[in-house]
């Protein structure tokens, strides 16, 4: 068995972190974007929100709880957004 | 008045701030740079001026928030030196969360470049002592990113410890309650989407801006 320390150096990680605004949170983007898919014609768009989706690419160690913090500190603004951190099996 | 102005990649109200500073008291502000970690000694205000620090990357004033500068203007408004962040400014403060909230982009959507009238909410603050509670005033604004958005809770604590000092007099931007300005709970840090220093001499058209200098002049007991 390799020690655990190896096996952390050696896989990298793909991690998605998608953020969206807090619902309520009035989204002047999504409202153009509305606006514009109204315009091309497409009926029956009930709403819009948009968000942001950030890809990092991690050591294979990087725990749940720094993810998290990488969230709070900086990749969200937590007073008005929301985000959800996706681990993402990397293809061989 | 010892005065700093910080200085990010992407400030473009730097210098204008510099000027407004040397006109109303007398010297020249030390222009910092947002790698230095320390600050010049014995400083009565710092300002975070306008801009489009790193670009606007990520979230506006998200970077600049963490540049290695902001912990030193933390420590600084945290003894109670005078605090002004404006436009871009404002937006680093509050994500750096020196004030709370957060600025949004304009619910119009389009940048906003015009002078808009304002009422001095409070007068009791350094920042507004030489206004009248109720005044209104005319500054200019141009952000795209003005849109002040906090919790009810939060909203209602501003108003009731007379935190917001600059409201918007007509709708420009979809900020909660009209909010223009807001002080920190201290009453030392101020964010403003407003330019003051875009306001302070008769060839500017306006200089309503003026007297927010001198009331912070007057605070550090220098007649202005």
């Amino acid at each position: 068995m390799r020690p655990a320390g190896l096996a952390a150096i050696g896989a990298a990680m793909k991690v998605r972190v998608h953020v969206t605004l807090k619902k309520g949170v009035l989204d002047p983007q999504g409202k153009a974007i509305h606006h514009a898919l109204e315009g091309l014609g497409f009926a029956g768009v009930n709403g819009v929100r948009a968000g942001k989706l950030i890809e990092l690419d991690v050591a294979g160690g990087t725990s749940d709880a720094e993810l998290e913090e990488m969230c709070k500190r900086l990749l969200a603004n937590i007073v008005i957004e929301n985000y959800r951190v996706e681990r993402v099996e990397e293809a061989a | 008045m010892k005065s700093a102005v910080i200085v990010f990649p992407g400030s473009n109200c730097d210098r204008d701030m510099a000027c407004a500073l040397e006109l109303v008291t007398g010297a020249r502000p030390a222009m910092v740079w947002h790698r230095d970690s320390e600050l010049p000694y014995g400083l009565d205000l710092i300002v975070v001026p306008g801009g489009f620090s790193y670009g606007d990357y990520l979230r506006s004033g998200a970077m600049a928030a963490l540049s290695p500068v902001m912990r030193a203007v933390k420590e600084a408004a945290d003894h109670g030196v005078a605090l002004l962040g404006v436009c871009n400014g404002f937006q680093v403060l509050a994500e750096a969360r020196l004030l709370p909230g957060a600025l949004m982009r304009n619910a119009g959507i389009r940048f906003v470049c015009r002078d808009v009238a304002l009422r001095v909410e409070n007068s009791q603050s350094a920042f507004t002592a030489r206004y009248e509670a109720g005044e209104e005033i005319v500054l200019p604004v141009a952000h795209h990113d003005g849109n002040y958005q906090a919790d009810t809770e939060t909203l209602d604590r501003l108003e009731g410890e007379g935190r917001v000092v600059f409201r918007y007099a007509s709708e420009v931007n979809g900020s909660a309650r009209g909010i223009a300005g807001i002080l920190n709970e201290a009453g030392n840090v101020l964010g403003m989407m407003p330019h003051p220093e875009r306001a302070v001499e008769a060839a500017h058209g306006l200089a309503d801006g003026r007297r927010l200098f001198e009331g912070l002049l007057e605070a550090v007991g220098q007649p202005a």
